[in-house]
């Protein structure tokens, strides 16, 4: 064994090589599998066609999230491809004896909200689901990726996927962040910096004194949008805030069982003298509350600024102005006053409590403007519980929103929470791509209180002069 | 499920000369529901190719009859975005065995391979040679050979290599997959896990 210093990705990944292939990928152990009822049917279909069966069905865990409607869940689903998955998923799950959390389920949620907050997801770990944000599990100090049906199947059957280890980026974020910015928008920057194509085979460890004053909700969405930069994951170095969260949790280890694993998870950090393949710096002080204005995440800048010309930026003009032309805005314009008719606030990127907190700040006392139309959506049945003992409920309620059931909604348009086509929404999830929240919709990607202040004024507004 | 094997794939291509073209853009989640692979292909680039009504729109190269072949010619950064395999299902359902471009995303160039689609990185000059070549004749040929692992412009006879793992290359060549290799280790898998 050398004693070089490692990588905390190193010390997760090195610790799960089952093989390594000459010229060839790593077989690559799974700790924990996630799965929902949209990329696993082929999978189970799979292992049928090949007489296969599941090897390890306690590392599994189901829950239906991305088709589920977010009102009247106690109905029968009225959409008969997503009522078919749903039952599909049901199926396979009891059929291989795997834990599913469907819809009714106490524990149901969005499969990012709910592995954490039931102490399935851990430090140390490899964590897999066939949905590209499960690099939001890598907030706690775990090697968490999306991967494709195929590998889904590979996990199923022998509880290894074959990948070729990633090459290392840390990004260090350093200094205080400035009033009315979020994680959201410290990722949001890190994104428009790099380009959603910057990070494309790296795996990223977010280091520096504004992810260590982050709480676990923030890591998760900063973790959650590595996938956006393009880097398979991102994952920050686990400490006290970490073992307080996931601390008297379900299914996090108890007694003997604890001290043994914090014991193990106190040494998963980077070594000093460790060497990234690249490591860039930001100060916090240059962040401020961000919005999206084009068809990608990596079209984001502050609030307060203008859309760039095509001129400034690196290649790509035609790509840039059919993104432009697609959203309605042209170079120079200001995003500040411009037109809202939707705001959606929830996702696994921000369907957490403190999101709904920080949303519930500005809204409070004040008024939904008429014209828009408010999806407040919980990422789980525990934070929509969180929500009610909160007394944000009312809040919200008294404001004029109504709160809605658990799921992916407004995030994907695969249920029936769709933004019309030619209709802007100011969205607190993570993908602005062109028809992302239904064909034709418009999103404008931004924090919580971003989210907030829009429902408010009914434009794009600046938060900060809320707080 | 195992696929045809690759090995040198001589055809007219397709040309996307669009930059980030994500996987929502390639199949729209609305198209995700199925849970058989099959008939994916009919919702390839859904969007870009039809309108609301459901008429396909002339000005999308995948209507464009003058355009046609098993090789996909995409921009910078093509299948960023989700992790959906339908994608590479439906540019596979579709026809396409060979998607090139300048960059992919990482889950995207994996799930490609996984389902015997070969993904060829080229340099951005070559590229751009590549959609020279097709503005010049629309049925302009490529050859990509997979054992040389080269990729040629048969017009110009042009031509560069790319790369691609030996492990990964044994696979498309033979039709092997990743799901027979780990069924081959499982005694090996079982004991790790027992140790760890």
């Amino acid at each position: 064994m050398s004693n070089s210093p490692k990588t905390l990705f190193d010390k997760v990944w090195d610790s799960h090589v089952v093989r390594q292939i000459a010229d060839g990928p790593d077989v690559f152990f799974i700790d924990r599998h996630f799965i929902h009822e949209v990329t696993s049917p082929v999978a189970f279909l799979g292992l049928e066609q090949r007489g296969l069966g599941v090897l390890f069905p306690e590392k599994t865990f189901a829950t239906a999230d991305h088709n589920t409607p977010t009102i009247n869940q106690h109905l029968p689903v009225e959409d008969p491809l997503s009522a078919n998955q749903l039952l599909q998923l049901e199926k396979n799950t009891s059929k291989y004896g795997i834990s599913h959390w469907g819809l009714g389920n106490p524990k149901n949620g969005i499969v990012h909200v709910v592995g954490p907050e039931n102490g399935i997801t851990l430090p140390g770990m490899t964590i897999v689901c066939g949905d590209s944000h499960t690099s939001t599990h890598g907030a706690f100090g775990a090697i968490a990726f999306g991967i494709g049906t195929s590998e889904v199947e590979m996990v199923l059957s022998s509880q290894c996927i074959m990948q070729p280890k990633p090459i290392k980026m840390r990004i260090n974020v350093n200094g205080q962040l400035g009033k009315g910015v979020t994680p959201k928008d410290v990722a949001l920057y890190i994104i428009s910096k790099l380009s959603t194509s910057g990070a494309t085979g790296y795996f990223v460890e977010y280091a520096g004194d504004v992810f260590e004053n982050m709480s676990m909700e923030g890591r998760m969405t900063v973790c959650n949008l590595s996938i956006e930069m393009g880097a398979r994951g991102g994952m920050i170095a686990p400490d006290q805030t970490t073992f307080d969260y996931i601390n008297g949790r379900e299914l996090a280890p108890k007694g003997a069982d604890w001290d043994k694993q914090l014991a193990y998870w106190k040494t998963l950090k980077t070594d000093s003298g460790s060497v990234f393949d690249k490591e860039i710096t930001f100060l916090a002080s240059d962040i401020e509350p961000m919005i999206t204005y084009g068809t990608n995440p990596g079209m984001g800048m502050g609030i307060s600024r203008n859309i760039p010309q095509a001129k400034d930026l690196e290649g790509g003009a035609s790509s840039y102005a059919k993104s432009l032309d697609y959203m309605g805005f042209e170079e120079n314009d200001s995003m500040i006053g411009k037109k809202v008719d939707y705001v959606f606030i929830g996702s696994c990127t921000n369907g957490r409590i403190e999101d709904f907190r920080a949303f519930a700040s500005i809204v409070k006392g004040r008024k939904k403007a008429d014209h828009v139309t408010a999806w407040v959506v919980p990422g789980s049945h525990v934070v929509e519980a969180q929500i009610h003992e909160e007394g944000i409920y009312d809040i919200l309620t008294e404001a004029g929103f109504a709160l809605r059931q658990p799921g992916c909604s407004a995030c994907l348009a695969m249920n029936d929470d769709k933004i019309p086509a030619g209709k802007y929404a100011v969205s607190t999830s993570n993908r602005n791509f062109e028809g992302r929240q239904g064909p034709g919709s418009r999103t404008l990607l931004a924090s919580p209180l971003v989210a907030a202040a829009a429902a408010i004024t009914g434009v794009v507004t600046d938060p900060r002069q809320f707080l | 499920m195992a696929y045809d094997s690759f090995k040198v794939l001589r055809s007219s291509a397709v040309p996307l000369p669009i930059e980030n073209v994500d996987t929502d853009q390639i199949i729209p989640a609305r198209f995700l529901k199925a849970t058989e692979r099959k008939g994916f292909g009919d919702n390839l680039f859904r969007d870009w190719r039809y309108d609301k009504n459901d008429q396909a729109k002339s000005d999308f190269i995948l209507n464009n009859p003058t355009y046609s072949g098993k090789i996909l010619v995409g921009g910078k950064n093509f299948g960023s975005g989700s992790s959906r395999e339908h994608a590479a299902w439906a540019i596979y359902d579709y026809g396409f065995r060979c998607v090139v471009s300048s960059f992919f995303a990482d889950i995207f160039r994996g799930n490609s391979i996984n389902v015997g689609i070969l993904p060829v990185q080229v340099s951005p000059e070559f590229l751009h040679q590549i959609f020279t070549a097709m503005e010049k004749n629309p049925k302009a040929e490529l050859e990509v050979s997979l054992p040389e692992q080269t990729i040629t412009i048969v017009s110009t006879g042009a031509s560069e290599s790319f790369e691609i793992n030996g492990y990964k290359k044994n696979n498309l060549l033979n039709g092997f997959d990743d799901i027979d290799y780990l069924q081959s280790m499982k005694g090996e898998i079982a004991t790790f896990a027992l140790n760890r």
